[in-house]
């Protein structure tokens, strides 16, 4: 069965490049798909027919992001796991064993990305911030000594430029729309503040001797950085003077909202998990 | 000629109306209430599908069925667009909608209960919508005709991603088989009941038919129904919930049972399963998004001004 794979945890890593590259890429996955989820909440939803059309567009868009990064995982899964192990009994990984499979503590996503989706400001400015980071992320990506990172993150360049100025353009307009909805954006400044920090936290698999394959996030953080604060100036609004920032996806130690989407998400699969769909 | 000869000689004539064309008082309401009605039902129509989108059980699926439920709202744009140029606001429309006075089909207040659901709207629900609306792409009057060629190529597709669930699970497991026909059951009946009652009880019908509005009977569209059904239905293997279905070779089609009329004007009238349901979240969404609204508009002022100032200035 390949449940029984834990993928979080390969006590026998064939040699710590690929086991890192392998939680690498399940990260930027886990992150993609745990936020695509969140956004197709929205689905149906929406404040505004067009703006309900843009929010499940970005969710369509993360999710093919997370389809493209989790069979990438899965081949070198099993590469790797196909030297070691006896084929015929561990089947073949897919991007649907990792994604249905796991549990909450093999997930690596940043807990911004698993906060229930609040109302549309909380939205869309997590969407800046988590859209900003993903845009100077695979900027740098795209240069990457792994050629299949290297072309997802190519790929989806153009995808999350959009994302990141429809987002940017929303914080804007509600921060300095009506007093409301000002209050409303502070207020959502406020709560997802301190979950913004581990976005540009490395994680272990996100440290690198020779910095060829995985993106240094130190590189992007002043860029980042600089782009949230014009734009939240724009917006009139006020970054909190508390600097604490929660920190714990990446090592799969998450909040208590993780465990609600993987149940709801994974309920098919692990309900008949023999079946084809 | 008088205007309304003329108006009459050009719908004989296949020659479209346009928004700016002279057309008879009751033409423009029939028109918008059929075109804000179709409208409602795709935004409606988002919702028992939409409930399925976090638990589908691939990433692909939920991809193709985020995406279908998309084109939905897609349609409703299209379609209130559409309505807009018979000099009705989307805002009136929506509000048509919330208050109860605007009706959207019946088929959406169903609950779905299993994933086979998501299979089955596709193959039955989105396929009835198709017979339905493939005529109206000829439908006389312009704007409607063209928003609906583009609906339907989407419309399509939808019935063909449907039926592929289907047959997936019908060649699954056991529980997915059981689960398919369970689905097929519940949504066979109501989907008949899509092209609305019989046609000695359809008072418009006449009159759509004489303005090219309509151009094929009820009874006519759930005939062809019927008959493309119940060849599919054998590929997938599976039962249409009729015992009354059979071929009739001297009337070269099938014939079908009783349809529950009683049940079908009591989930008009409100009292299906899921009629409250599916107006609470409208409404909800509706009233959470004003200040969204608001905001955007009271922005959209404000960088008007600021434009302004900045050209006096200069
Ligand atoms: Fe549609
Ligand atoms: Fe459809």
């Amino acid at each position: 069965m390949a449940t029984e794979i834990s993928i979080g945890n390969l006590t026998q890593p064939i040699n710590e490049s690929t086991d890192q590259l392998i939680l690498y890429t399940l990260h930027l996955a886990d992150n993609a798909l745990i936020l695509g989820q969140r956004n197709a909440e929205w689905t149906g939803h929406g404040p505004v027919l067009e703006q309900d059309i843009a929010i499940s567009n970005i969710a369509l868009d993360l999710i093919g992001q997370a389809r493209m990064l989790y069979q990438y995982a899965a081949t070198l899964i099993n590469q790797a796991t196909n030297q070691l192990i006896n084929h015929s009994t561990n089947p073949a990984h897919t991007e649907d064993t990792l994604a249905f499979f796991r549990t909450g503590a093999e997930y690596k996503n940043c807990l911004l990305v698993e906060l229930p989706r609040g109302d549309w400001g909380v939205t869309v400015l997590r969407q800046f911030f988590f859209s900003t980071y993903q845009y100077f992320l695979y900027h740098e990506l795209k240069n990457s000594a792994d050629e299949t990172l290297a072309a997802i993150a190519e790929k989806s360049f153009k995808e999350v430029t959009y994302h990141m100025r429809w987002s940017a353009e929303w914080v804007i307009r509600l921060g300095d729309g009506t007093e409301e909805s000002h209050d409303r954006m502070q207020k959502a400044l406020d709560q997802l503040w301190a979950y913004t920090g581990e976005l540009l936290t490395p994680g272990d698999f996100e440290t690198e001797p020779d910095g060829k394959i995985v993106v240094d996030l130190r590189s992007i953080k002043v860029a980042w950085t600089n782009k949230i604060q014009e734009v939240l100036s724009t917006a009139t609004l006020q970054i909190p003077e508390n600097k604490w920032q929660q920190s714990g996806g990446k090592q799969g130690r998450h909040t208590e909202h993780l465990g609600y989407i993987l149940s709801e998400m994974q309920y098919l699969q692990r309900t008949y998990p023999n079946a084809q769909w | 000629m008088n205007q309304e000869e003329i108006f009459q000689q050009k719908v004989d004539t296949e020659v479209r109306i346009e928004p700016k064309d002279w057309m008879p008082d009751k033409y423009r309401q029939t028109l918008i209430r059929q075109i804000s009605q179709h409208a409602h039902s795709e935004i409606v129509g988002m919702l028992p599908e939409g409930n399925w989108i976090s638990r589908a059980p691939t990433l692909q699926r939920k991809a193709i069925l985020i995406a279908k439920v998309q084109d939905e709202a897609g349609h409703g744009l299209y379609l209130y667009s559409a309505a807009e140029t018979l000099g009705i606001s989307r805002d009136e429309m929506i509000a048509q909608l919330h208050s109860g006075k605007a009706k959207y089909s019946s088929i959406f207040n169903y609950p779905t209960t299993t994933w086979a659901d998501m299979g089955a709207i596709g193959w039955l629900v989105d396929g009835a919508a198709i017979m339905n609306q493939v005529p109206l792409c000829r439908t006389s009057y312009g704007p409607y005709a063209r928003g609906m060629v583009r609906i339907c190529k989407e419309e399509s597709f939808h019935q063909r991603q449907g039926f592929e669930i289907l047959l997936v699970l019908s060649k699954g497991t056991d529980e997915q088989k059981a689960m398919c026909q369970d689905a097929i059951n519940r949504w066979w009946w109501p989907s008949m009941m899509m092209f609305g009652p019989k046609d000695d009880e359809s008072p418009n019908t006449q009159q759509s038919m004489k303005w090219k509005v309509k151009r094929f009977t009820n009874d006519e569209l759930r005939q062809r129904f019927v008959d493309i059904c119940a060849e599919q239905i054998k590929i997938l293997g599976m039962n249409i919930p009729d015992s009354d279905l059979k071929w009739n070779a001297e009337k070269k089609h099938y014939d079908f049972g009783q349809i529950n009329w009683e049940e079908f004007w009591n989930v008009v009238s409100g009292n299906g399963p899921c009629n409250k349901e599916r107006l609470d979240a409208r409404v909800k969404a509706h009233e959470e998004g004003a200040w969204v609204r608001e905001a955007a508009n009271a922005f959209a002022e404000k960088q008007k001004q600021r434009a302004h100032k900045n050209s006096v200035a200069a």
